[in-house]
């Protein structure tokens, strides 16, 4: 039920883009066509899933204090924990490598869909942002972090597919001249987190 | 928009200094209206958001971002011929996220409470737009002295619209500035009240939203085709 509870705070009550804003700079630029939008979503959801566990064995078992302990006791008082923006990047970095090496090999129409996306991603805020919360809000168990992250690629995903949407409909509308393209799609986007701030409501 | 006073303690240095010419100078001036990097060239906007409830952090944020900017700049400008192409962005990363572990220690040991205030966001320096895209489109390309000043520029531009909106939600949000009560308590007698609205985080986007139009209507270069 925990995990539950998790998935669903992630996704709607503390959504990375209408809550905290990360990965604003792809969301802007990546919501002009919704299939675009879908393709980068998703890459963002596989990479969130697979990285925030991944940093949450390091945190764990590398960096926190007393996290050395099973090597020795002599490390059991190390605390490596300033390190952890290096190691996270480094991590992130690494496995959106992978991941664009194995999409490559095991799925290459998805691949070409993809395309520029994939290698992208190891710059998107939302990503270190998720291994970040997740060091700041110690979760229990692998299980939780994994969840954790899956819920905020999910929810990431679903913010970009609604804004690439309404972007695609609002072309033709009779937007103003200053405001045309970025201006209301920043505006857009408060109105649109304006509407999930009534998810904060539900207490679980 | 009040770019003048800014910069003014650099124009009078300027006049017999070669390091401050008529291009250096622009590296400077151009961020801060017409490159803006948050208005134009839309980076780092992620956290340009999320900090600017209050003055105090986000004018913080705005120099940690600057420091860090002209100081990947310049070391990735100074090495910028020997790095191989094919893993530039590991090594950029990795001096970005070495800059900003220095950042973030420095924070920790003198503003404590801001630091809490800011939370992962300065750690969130590292993928912050604004670093990366002055690294590939600027110093990758250019002298270390120009790209130092143009990471002082594109940080004191997205320290511009930082203060800006952190002012309005700041004083419409809670009566203050800097954390100094500005509406007298007689108005809260007479039945004013703090716009709590404007303290949500959705409020930020829309007033980066109206600064775009204010920006784009005083200058249609950059109004963008439908």
């Amino acid at each position: 039920m925990e995990h539950v509870n998790i998935f669903i705070k992630a996704v709607f009550i503390e959504n990375m883009i209408f809550a905290y804003f990360l990965g604003m700079c792809s969301y802007l630029a990546i919501s002009k066509t919704v299939k675009n939008a879908v393709g980068l979503g998703s890459a963002v959801i596989f990479v969130l899933a697979v990285s925030v566990p991944v940093c949450y064995l390091m945190e764990n078992y590398l960096l926190k204090a007393g996290a050395l302990s099973w090597l020795s006791k002599d490390y059991a008082n190390l605390d490596l924990s300033f390190l952890s923006f290096i190691m996270y990047i480094a991590v992130i970095a690494a496995i959106t490598q992978l991941v664009e090496m194995a999409v490559e090999k095991f799925a290459p129409a998805l691949y070409m869909a993809l395309g520029i996306f994939l290698p992208l991603i190891a710059v998107n805020c939302s990503i270190l942002g998720g291994a970040l919360f997740m060091q700041e809000r110690e979760y229990a168990s692998l299980g939780e972090a994994t969840v954790f992250g899956l819920g905020s690629g999910v929810g990431w995903f679903i913010a970009i597919v609604a804004i690439s949407a309404i972007r695609e409909k609002i072309r033709y509308s009779n937007v103003p001249g200053p405001l045309r393209g970025l201006g209301i799609a920043f505006i857009l986007t408060g109105l649109m987190g304006i509407a999930f701030m009534s998810f904060m409501g539900i207490k679980i | 928009m009040s770019t003048e006073t800014t910069i003014a303690p650099i124009k009078v240095r300027e006049p017999r200094e070669p390091l401050f010419s008529t291009r250096n100078k622009k590296l400077i001036n151009d961020p801060l209206n017409n490159s803006n990097p948050i208005t134009v060239q839309v980076l780092g906007i992620c956290s340009a958001l999320a900090v600017t409830v209050q003055m105090k952090p986000s004018i913080v944020m705005a120099l940690s971002v600057m420091v860090v900017t002209a100081f990947s700049n310049l070391v990735i400008s100074a090495i910028r011929n020997i790095i191989p192409d094919r893993i530039r962005i590991i090594v950029q990363l990795t001096i970005v996220a070495a800059l900003v572990i220095l950042v973030d220690q420095v924070l920790k040991a003198f503003v404590y409470d801001v630091s809490k205030q800011l939370s992962v966001f300065v750690g969130l320096i590292i993928t912050n737009c604004i670093v990366m895209g002055r690294l590939e489109a600027f110093a990758m390309g250019n002298k270390p002295w120009p790209s130092f000043l143009d990471g002082i520029g594109n940080g004191l531009g997205y320290g511009l619209i930082l203060v800006l909106v952190s002012a309005v939600r700041e004083f419409f949000g809670s009566g203050k500035l800097m954390g100094f009560q500005l509406v007298p308590d007689a108005f809260y007698k007479m039945g004013y009240f703090n716009n709590g609205f404007v303290i949500l985080p959705p409020m930020a986007l829309i007033l980066v939203g109206i600064i775009i139009w204010i920006q784009r209507s005083r200058n249609p270069k950059l109004i963008e085709p439908n």
